[in-house]
């Protein structure tokens, strides 16, 4: 799914979803938060001075404690580009989903060493026992790996191992 | 009129699913940096973080609906044990590792069959929050029953340990699924979350090797303010340093 809307309403909208593309998760900082998925939506209202400029983000997961820091983030890049006049809106509908994750940030995931979602979507499921998704090793690019937690470092990760070069890795879950 | 007594119902049982996600956060956060092994603590110190995730979602929304002044941390800080809505079972100590485990199982699987219909309520903020917290609670619930089954059906301690939470948490299940009036709110049909809560349970139990205790009596009032001797203590810890110093900020 591309986010970026391919024609632009105006200069400024323009203007504010390639200052975006700088803005980086503060846990994940290879990521933008274009990369993820996470704005939903911009709106600049030309009429007012100086322009009323609406950004629309989603949270990852309802625990996300980056979100007050990603909201900060916007507001310091876009600020002394000329627009001071900002208001940053959450909605959780619809949910955020990997599956909008740009395919630049799955490549960039896996050169910084996390494995990115799998492009066959697998959710979690309630089912106990279930066969474990496979997971390719960012390291060395086995796919003997096993998982070790659905649980990892932060919300967004599943711990993994690779059973080849026996390095530990993070998979960013798909959700 | 109207109005106002349908806005006093839908704050009480936003309060009631807040207050519900904040103190089960709050108990599975306890664990952090004391869990069995580094992996397990990692697992319930995550779920936490989504409990508490839930709840501001839950807090914000109240507060937005409340007015004058009230706000996340004030619902959550500023009220007194008889205001706080959650179940019982949400606010007994952990105890050892299969109390804490199966009392997140039983809460996690009434989680997961009262969201599937949240999600579908005519407030559509109410059904956002719901839907996005259905998918977190996906994996609270496949990682607590999976642990229930390995302790029930795992060495002769583990099953002592597991049979053991079960006859202290049992008496406290009812309530999950037992409404009051605010619920009405949730439009959820109860009855068949108490079935699919109670088939699930009995699966689950089965696989662990467990047998599936009788109904009995049944411990309630929570969700109407009537606690046990532990949630004072709990309020007393996370409230201290508003209450000590209102307004501080980090």
């Amino acid at each position: 799914m591309t986010i970026v809307p391919a024609t632009y309403y105006n200069a400024s909208e323009q203007k504010i979803w390639s200052l975006l593309e700088t803005v980086c998760d503060p846990e994940v900082p290879v990521l933008t938060v274009l990369d993820l998925g996470i704005v939903r939506a911009v709106s600049v209202d030309e009429s007012s001075t100086p322009v009323a400029v609406t950004i629309t983000i989603t949270p990852t997961y309802s625990g996300c404690p980056a979100m007050d820091v990603i909201a900060m983030s916007i507001r310091m890049v876009l600020l002394p580009e000329g627009f001071p006049n900002i208001d940053i809106k959450q909605v959780l509908s619809p949910a955020w989903t990997t599956d909008w994750m740009s395919e630049a940030g799955r490549q960039k995931l896996m050169a910084y060493g996390i494995a990115p979602p799998n492009p066959r979507q697998s959710v979690c499921t309630p089912d106990r026992f279930q066969e474990e998704e496979a997971i390719q090793c960012p390291q060395c690019h086995s796919w003997h790996t096993t998982m070790v937690s659905q649980f990892g470092s932060t919300a967004c990760k599943a711990l993994y191992k690779c059973e080849d070069c026996k390095e530990p890795f993070d998979y960013f879950k798909c959700h | 009129m109207q109005a106002s007594t349908n806005l006093i119902s839908t704050t009480d049982f936003l309060l009631h699913l807040a207050d519900n996600a904040l103190i089960m956060g709050h108990r599975n956060s306890e664990w952090c940096g004391h869990g069995p092994v580094l992996e397990q603590d990692i697992a319930i110190s995550n779920i936490a973080l989504d409990c508490i995730g839930q709840a501001r979602n839950f807090y914000q929304y109240a507060a937005r609906l409340m007015g004058e002044g009230h706000t996340e941390d004030s619902l959550a800080y500023l009220r007194d044990e008889r205001a706080f809505r959650n179940c019982l079972i949400c606010e007994l100590p952990n105890g050892d590792w299969a109390q804490t485990v199966l009392r997140l199982y039983f809460f996690s699987t009434y989680q997961y069959f009262l969201f599937q219909q949240l999600q579908h309520n005519s407030d559509a903020e109410l059904a956002g929050i719901a839907a996005k917290s259905l998918k977190e609670v996906t994996y609270h619930l496949r990682w607590s029953s999976e642990w229930v089954i390995r302790l029930g059906d795992g060495t002769e301690e583990s099953r002592q340990r597991i049979l053991q939470a079960l006859d202290a948490l049992w008496p406290y299940t009812g309530e999950l699924y037992t409404p009051v009036a605010y619920e009405s709110v949730g439009e959820a049909d109860m009855a068949s979350i108490q079935t699919a809560w109670l088939d699930h349970v009995k699966a689950v139990l089965e696989e662990a090797t467990l047998s599936m205790p009788d109904m009995g009596w049944m411990q309630q009032g929570g969700k109407t303010g009537i606690h046990t001797e532990h949630l004072g203590y709990i309020l007393a810890e996370m409230q201290f340093l508003q209450r000590a110093y209102p307004g501080a900020e980090w």
